[in-house]
């Protein structure tokens, strides 16, 4: 029997969460000397007031998708992908490369193959991991932050050694061709009518990420793959007795799991940058923990947190510019979000279930 | 490369060896017991950040020692909360901790001091001062024993001598007490510790605070004795290599105070020098950076002998009813 219905286990439980972070994010801010109410006048106006504002929370939403997608197909094989970070900077260089050194007659054409490319790089760079994991029970959560940093240095490497212009001291690539450049929302939105701002970042990938949230819904509840993945991440044991590879099925979800990391790098290096920087993902694939927590490991909740954590971040910019909280803020939020939905959720689940039994007894 | 440069890298080796050592040590207190602590990195910022403040305002770096000290204690009592009494999962917790840190270290620092996220400057007062050993200028003409007492052992701060006074002693701990033995034993089958009527919760309670206690002395020295004052994300890192050392010695003392010298000479030579040429090779600094995450996963992959992890890690413990 269910503890608890269906509804506050998916809606309840993170939404109490959600309020305790932001209630305790109140308490920062106040302890700041600001007001907290004003504070978040300021972000709904920042972010959601203008379709400025919209454009950069799509735009960091976009990135939020995609590595949020990535732990969430991850934790659906039981498995912890820490390394999006990683497997998202390696995705840029997989973009890097296709939009660099082939000519492209189209950017729809340079799209289709730069999202391969990222996915294909980012794949590679959880494939390790997954293997040492499959075939050698190395723990995959060590392993990935430790090809979080490997990725670093090999980025490093590359953009200073070997991408980098002639006679630049930029470590970053040269610009990537007219060709390639992404139509942003404002680009595609226009010849509909709708005016959107000219300077914001979202552009076309958002229709990509969008696209991979149904991919990945599709995968996980309507094809056989996913459902081996799933009775994997429930029941090891159960899934290999009933002729589930265990090797297989944490190759192939790993391996998805870092393509969508990877293929954030269709929006921040080709949509928004243009070119390969340095510490591209800002710290994108961390969050990704946080999305995937905050939406239960579903696709469409996915979609809902990275517009959550699209908000906080560009909220977050507008009150480092005009108030004296800093951005580290959103940071603050964003653990306080993983700690109360991930770590903490059983001190939300048990006083609620608690209540749900006393109340179904009464009804009884 | 000459004697002198040798004892030179060596002794900075020394020094950026130990606020691994410390951690390291941290986190095989709270591993052995079963509760896995990627949070390292967070508690030392935060204590970085603390110790380095407090020391900042009250000009007393013993002070600031006591505040880096609590402020870890703090996190790793979220960190049992959060793993131990909710039973949570022990890696999402770290990674929240290590999030808090880097966000709250700023915020408050910012708030305190105006400097964009930094502390001011320590003076002598503030910080930990070198100690120089008995017999060392009467000693330092003697060829090559000379300089390596002078320039390598002495020298160096006080907690660079307790982190390495701290190897033995937690040999000692561990393999020659009782507790040891208990806190070891909680960690591979939690079961039997609670059959002979030990408490679980309080040895894991026990081990993640003397893993608070170490990380916070091990940011204390970041920021008061290897630096002077907190920036920014000043523990680069350093947390996650002192979790690849400590798996490096497959979580023991000795084992780890030699992986802690091994990856501290690694940042040494990348200080000093850039490029490595070995005859028509040449070393890239990125290799010198990236050198302890692939020796780690090469010995996690078990190439090179298994590291396995105590056996009942990252499982919360049920008591059966």
């Amino acid at each position: 029997m269910e503890k608890m219905p269906k509804w506050a286990d998916v809606v309840l439980i993170p939404l109490i969460s959600l309020l305790l972070a932001a209630a305790l994010s109140a308490l920062v801010i106040l302890a700041i000397g600001e007001d907290p109410v004003a504070a978040v006048k300021l972000m709904v106006d920042g972010a959601l007031g203008s379709s400025y504002g919209w454009g950069y929370t799509l735009y960091y939403a976009t990135n939020f998708m995609f590595t949020g997608l990535a732990v969430a197909v991850a934790a659906h094989a039981g498995l912890f992908n820490i390394g999006g970070e990683g497997q998202a900077m390696l995705g840029g260089l997989g973009v890097a490369v296709v939009c660099l050194f082939i000519p492209w007659p189209h950017w729809s054409l340079a799209l289709i193959f730069a999202a391969l490319g990222a996915g294909l790089f980012g794949a590679a760079w959880a494939a390790i991991p997954a293997y040492l994991q499959a075939k050698r029970g190395s723990h995959i959560v060590i392993t990935t932050i430790m090809f979080n940093f490997i990725a670093a240095a090999v980025l490093n490497y590359v953009l200073v050694n070997v991408l980098r212009p002639e006679g630049s001291m930029d470590p970053a690539t040269a610009r990537f061709p007219e060709a390639v450049h992404l139509p942003s929302l404002h680009e595609l939105l226009a010849p509909l009518g709708i005016a959107f701002s000219k300077s914001a970042p979202a552009n076309v990938s958002l229709v990509v990420a969008v696209a991979a949230c149904i991919f990945v819904w599709l995968l996980i509840w309507r094809t056989p793959l996913g459902f081996e993945i799933r009775a994997f991440g429930k029941s090891e044991a159960g899934a290999r007795y009933a002729g589930i590879s265990p090797i297989k099925i944490t190759m192939i979800a790993m391996l998805i799991s870092g393509a969508l990391a990877g293929m954030m790098a269709t929006n921040n290096v080709m949509g928004e940058a243009e070119r390969l920087v340095l510490n591209s993902t800002e710290g994108a694939g961390f969050i990704g923990i946080a999305v995937a927590l905050m939406g239960r490991n579903h696709p469409f909740g996915v979609f809902l947190a990275a517009i959550l954590f699209g908000f906080l971040y560009q909220g977050g910019a507008e009150l480092a510019l005009w108030t004296k909280i800093p951005r580290e803020l959103i940071v603050v939020i964003q653990a306080l979000v993983i700690l109360f939905t991930g770590a903490l959720d059983n001190m939300v689940r048990m006083p609620l279930e608690r209540i749900f039994l006393a109340l179904r007894k009464e009804t009884r | 490369m000459d004697f002198l440069t040798l004892i030179q890298v060596l002794d900075s080796t020394v020094r950026l060896a130990t606020p691994l050592l410390l951690a390291c040590l941290a986190g095989l207190y709270s591993e052995r017991a079963g509760i896995f602590d990627i949070g390292l990195e967070g508690k030392m910022l935060m204590a970085a950040f603390f110790s380095a403040a407090v020391a900042a305002v009250t000009g007393n770096v013993w002070l600031g020692l006591l505040a880096g000290i609590a402020s870890s204690l703090l996190l790793s009592g979220l960190h049992g909360l959060a793993s131990i009494t909710f039973r949570g999962n022990q890696l999402i917790s770290g990674v929240a901790i290590n999030f808090l840190a880097a966000g709250l270290t700023v915020l408050i620092a910012q708030d305190w001091f105006q400097q964009g996220g930094r502390t001011p400057s320590l003076l002598t007062s503030g910080r930990f001062g070198p100690i120089t050993l008995p017999f060392t200028d009467s000693l330092a003409g003697v060829p090559i024993l000379g300089p390596i007492y002078s320039e390598l052992l002495s020298g160096h701060s006080i907690l660079v001598y307790f982190a390495f006074l701290a190897v033995p002693a937690t040999w000692w701990i561990l393999y020659r007490t009782r507790f040891g033995l208990r806190l070891r034993a909680v960690g591979e089958n939690p079961a039997a510790v609670d059959t002979a009527g030990v408490s679980v919760i309080g040895l894991r309670y026990a081990a993640v605070a003397i893993c608070g206690v170490l990380c916070g002395i091990a940011g204390a020295y970041l920021a008061t004795a290897l630096q002077a004052g907190f920036v920014k994300d000043m523990t680069a890192g350093r947390g996650f290599i002192a979790l690849a050392a400590l798996i490096f010695a497959k979580w023991r003392p000795w084992q780890a105070m030699g992986a802690c010298l091994l990856f501290g000479l690694l940042q040494a030579v990348a200080l000093r020098f850039q490029n490595i040429e070995i005859g028509p090779i040449v070393v890239p600094v990125q290799v010198m950076d990236a050198l302890p995450y692939i020796l780690t996963v090469v010995i996690l992959a078990g190439f090179v002998g298994k590291a396995v992890p105590p056996k009942a890690g990252g499982e919360p413990y049920v008591k059966e009813r």
